[in-house]
């Protein structure tokens, strides 16, 4: 089987939620829309305190092209607009609404049950409204994607079922019980880009789900479904495109040069309620889960819910916990509390214990080389690591640290327990200020 | 409390203090086997040496205001073990000190601890004392009692009819030194490595495989309780594969090729590099042992090449993703 260089097996843990259907998480009293849920612009606020919003209605409207919509998760009324925490550890602006508890529907959005006839660009203007990013974690607009250049043509629309980190389960359950609804959003997705088929790829330990989608793709043309090895970062783009269409991209092109468009799982579905349904992204299945957890599941949670209030629906929290990380152990961030609201990037509420935590350190390198050689992006990860603890910018650029994916790999397998993927930022943000002052200078 | 850091928030479970400990358990067998074949000397010297290298560690990390680590400690106890492993049982206690000391002391520190020396610090422990010591070092003692000499000195002056059988070179009741004479044994515990994956396979089959095609051509002599071809000749000559399990099983090349050559501080760190490291380790190793003037070759072959790892390191860089098969296209695929 064709896959990538490098990459790690970290256990899986998906047993603790992957037989779990997705449940409704009870509406919040109060939900939390915080305004940058997305990489680009934030979203600018539409709505005033006191105003009235119905489910669905927009609260927020998008700050640039590459940003979105935010709508609101539950009727009700508008408390404030203020500074709220967010994941990333900053206070950011969010839309607080008050829940009336009737979820009474906005309508803004027309259902399109027969796309196939609707153009191109009122799909794409469809799938922005809805305010639709990716919801796989990296949380780049969607709409974005399905707007290629004309020079660039698309052949393959890749659907990411791979779910390659550890204790997540939320796309392996709406893979097992919408697969249906994924692959028509994957049909719409092939249709705005233009492509001739649709690949989903699936890590092979989830054959379960290989088999629904395989079964419910049967009748449908040019819909491949590919069982890709299990291996972590088997779910990351590049590393997906590889396996599945052969093409090995750097990570400064983007997919679209290999004529390629990848969505998340998660992401086709949105698309299609969006689509089919006229519903606007204002809800998303979360696995709440990890040894932290007393009864883990698998939730669909309305935006802006708080984490707490999810861990609460979980069975609250054990005594030991150490760390709530917001995403999986791999690339998930770590959070100083869980009064932060869940956010379209939302995949998963992990909590650690605190005698699994992990602590790296600046130990000497062992020269061992086992970063670099489980580094997916073929990094020459130590010496890189090196440069930047020396401060030794400019090798650490030339060494292509900008390529690092940061997928955490070098720092898993380190038994010097060197900080390796830290040391990896370190050198890309200092890379990129040092290059920004040039183009200032020049 | 929640702590909060970078992720990745898991990691695998090996780490340096785990990994030393490994080496140090697929060594006990060898160790134990020097037991049967020399006496308690081997142990004893071992003993002495481990203490002799944590004590020079733990005062030389304190001098430096370093802190002592589990990986610092474990790593002197393995550079301590393998020192004394290439020793004769016949040196005195006193002498596998001086190693220990000048191993960790020099060959370690002097470099700038762990993770910076240039050279395998046991190898290091080792020459100094072959330069130094040179009559005790070469001094060996057969299991059966009587000092002697080991096969590969009966190779060097093409006593043929006097090297033991290749079930006694592989068993390792042969003379040598404390921890080099059973490869079987050595095997074991490099397998035990393998699928610790504390170790992977580049080095020491490059290494060995390297030794047996240069043998091959260059040093084809067997003869003797193998009860194989009898073609004495050393240096060039025809192909004599005889030549290769001998060369193989004789002497510390396992020692060296599995143990040695596999120390992750003085290697290369790509498996390209390891592969290009373990050829020359093995070329030089055969060079010295045909060509040179003493009947083995691994220490100076392991420490020669210990200096081309910069070099090696540089023309071996990881391949970037993406720097080739670039938009290889599938779109009909
Ligand atoms: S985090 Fe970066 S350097 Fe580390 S393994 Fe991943 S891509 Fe390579
Ligand atoms: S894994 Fe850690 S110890 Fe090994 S080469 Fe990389 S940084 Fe050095």
């Amino acid at each position: 089987m064709i896959t990538f260089r490098g990459g790690v097996h970290p256990p899986a843990h998906k047993g603790l939620t992957d037989e779990l259907a997705l449940d409704d998480a009870a509406p919040p009293a109060v939900v939390r829309v915080p305004l940058q849920q997305h990489i680009g612009a934030p979203a600018k606020p539409v709505v005033e305190k006191g105003a009235a919003v119905k489910l669905g209605q927009t609260i927020a409207e998008p700050g640039g092209f590459v940003s979105v919509p935010h709508h609101a998760p539950v009727s009700g009324t508008v408390k404030a607009i203020k500074e709220y925490p967010h994941a990333s550890g900053r206070a950011l602006l969010a839309i607080e609404i008050e829940n009336d508890g009737q979820d009474t529907p906005a309508d803004e959005l027309e259902p399109m049950p027969d796309w196939r006839a609707v153009p191109v660009e009122a799909l794409r203007d469809r799938v922005r409204a809805a305010g639709i990013v990716g919801l796989g974690g990296a949380a780049f607009p969607t709409h974005v994607k399905l707007s290629p250049p004309k020079d660039k043509p698309i052949h393959t629309v890749i659907i990411n079922g791979a779910e390659c980190e550890p204790y997540l389960t939320c796309d392996y359950r709406l893979m097992i019980e919408t697969p249906d609804a994924v692959l028509v959003g994957a049909d719409i997705v092939r249709r705005c880009v233009g492509a001739e088929r649709v690949i989903v790829g699936i890590e092979d330990n989830k054959p379960r789900a290989v088999e629904m989608m395989e079964r419910n793709a049967r009748d449908l043309d040019k819909v491949e479904i590919a069982a890709v090895h299990t291996k972590y970062p088997q779910g990351s783009e590049l590393q997906l495109i590889r396996a599945v269409a052969g093409a090995e991209l750097p990570k400064s092109k983007l997919p679209m040069e290999a004529g390629v468009v990848v969505q998340n799982v998660g992401t086709a579905l949105a698309i299609y309620e969006a689509v089919v349904g006229g519903k606007p992204l204002v809800d998303r299945a979360v696995t709440v889960t990890g040894p932290g957890v007393v009864s883990p599941r698998n939730l669909r949670v309305r935006l802006g819910t708080l984490c707490n209030e999810l861990i609460e629906q979980a069975g609250g929290m054990t005594p030991d916990v150490g760390r709530v990380i917001m995403g999986g152990p791999m690339m998930g961030l770590a959070m100083p509390g869980a009064d932060v609201p869940c956010m379209k990037s939302t995949s998963g509420l992990l909590l650690l214990l605190r005698h699994d935590l992990v602590s790296y350190e600046l130990n000497p390198c062992i020269r061992c080389g086992k970063c670099e050689t489980h580094c997916p992006a073929g990094l020459a990860t130590a010496r890189i690591g090196l440069a930047v603890e020396l401060g030794n910018i400019e090798r650490a650029e030339a060494l292509a640290v900008l390529e690092c994916i940061e997928c955490g790999c070098c720092s898993y397998v380190c038994p010097a327990r060197r900080p390796m993927t830290q040391l990896m930022r370190v050198g890309k943000s200092k890379v990129l200020k040092e290059r920004a002052r040039r183009k200032i200078g020049a | 409390m929640l702590s909060v850091s970078s992720s990745p928030h898991v990691r695998a479970r090996e780490d340096a203090g785990r990994i030393m400990r490994d080496v140090i358990i697929a060594l006990v067998p060898a160790l134990v086997a020097s037991y049967f074949f020399f006496g308690i000397a081997g142990i004893m010297l071992t003993a002495i040496a481990c203490i002799a290298a944590l004590a020079t560690e733990i005062a030389l990390l304190a001098w430096r205001g370093r802190k002592v680590d589990h990986a610092a400690v474990y790593s002197a106890l393995v550079t301590a073990v393998l020192m004394t492993f290439c020793v004769s049982p016949l040196v005195p206690w006193w002498m596998v000190v001086v190693g220990a000391v000048v191993a960790i002391g020099i060959g370690k520190h002097a470099f700038g601890g762990l993770g910076h020396n240039i050279f395998n610090p046991a190898l290091v422990g080792r020459a100094f004392l072959m330069s130094a010591y040179m009559v005790p070092m070469t001094t060996w003692k057969l299991p059966d009692g009587i000092s002697g000499a080991t096969p590969l000195a009966h190779m060097k002056i093409g006593a043929y009819d006097k090297l033991p059988s290749l079930w006694h070179l592989a068993l390792g009741d042969i003379g040598g030194c404390i921890g080099e004479t059973s490869a079987i044994l050595l095997l074991a515990g490099a397998a035990y490595l393998l699928v610790r994956r504390v170790i992977t396979w580049h080095v020491p089959v490059a290494y060995l495989g390297a030794l047996a095609v240069f043998v091959w051509i260059f040093g084809g002599t067997t003869k003797g309780g193998a009860g194989l071809d009898v073609h004495v000749f050393n240096g060039l000559g025809p192909m004599n594969l005889g030549a290769i399990p001998v060369h193989l099983l004789a002497g510390g090349v396992i020692l060296g090729a599995c143990f040695m050559a596999t120390d992750y501080v003085s290697s290369p760190m790509t498996p390209k590099g390891m592969i290009i490291f373990g050829v020359g380790c093995g070329i030089l190793t055969g060079v010295i042992r045909i060509f040179g003037g003493y009947p083995e070759g691994t220490s100076y072959a392991i420490l020669l090449m210990n200096m081309t790892v910069p070099l090696i390191d540089r023309a071996t860089m990881p391949r970037l993703f993406g720097a080739r098969r670039l938009m290889k296209k599938k779109g009909a695929a």
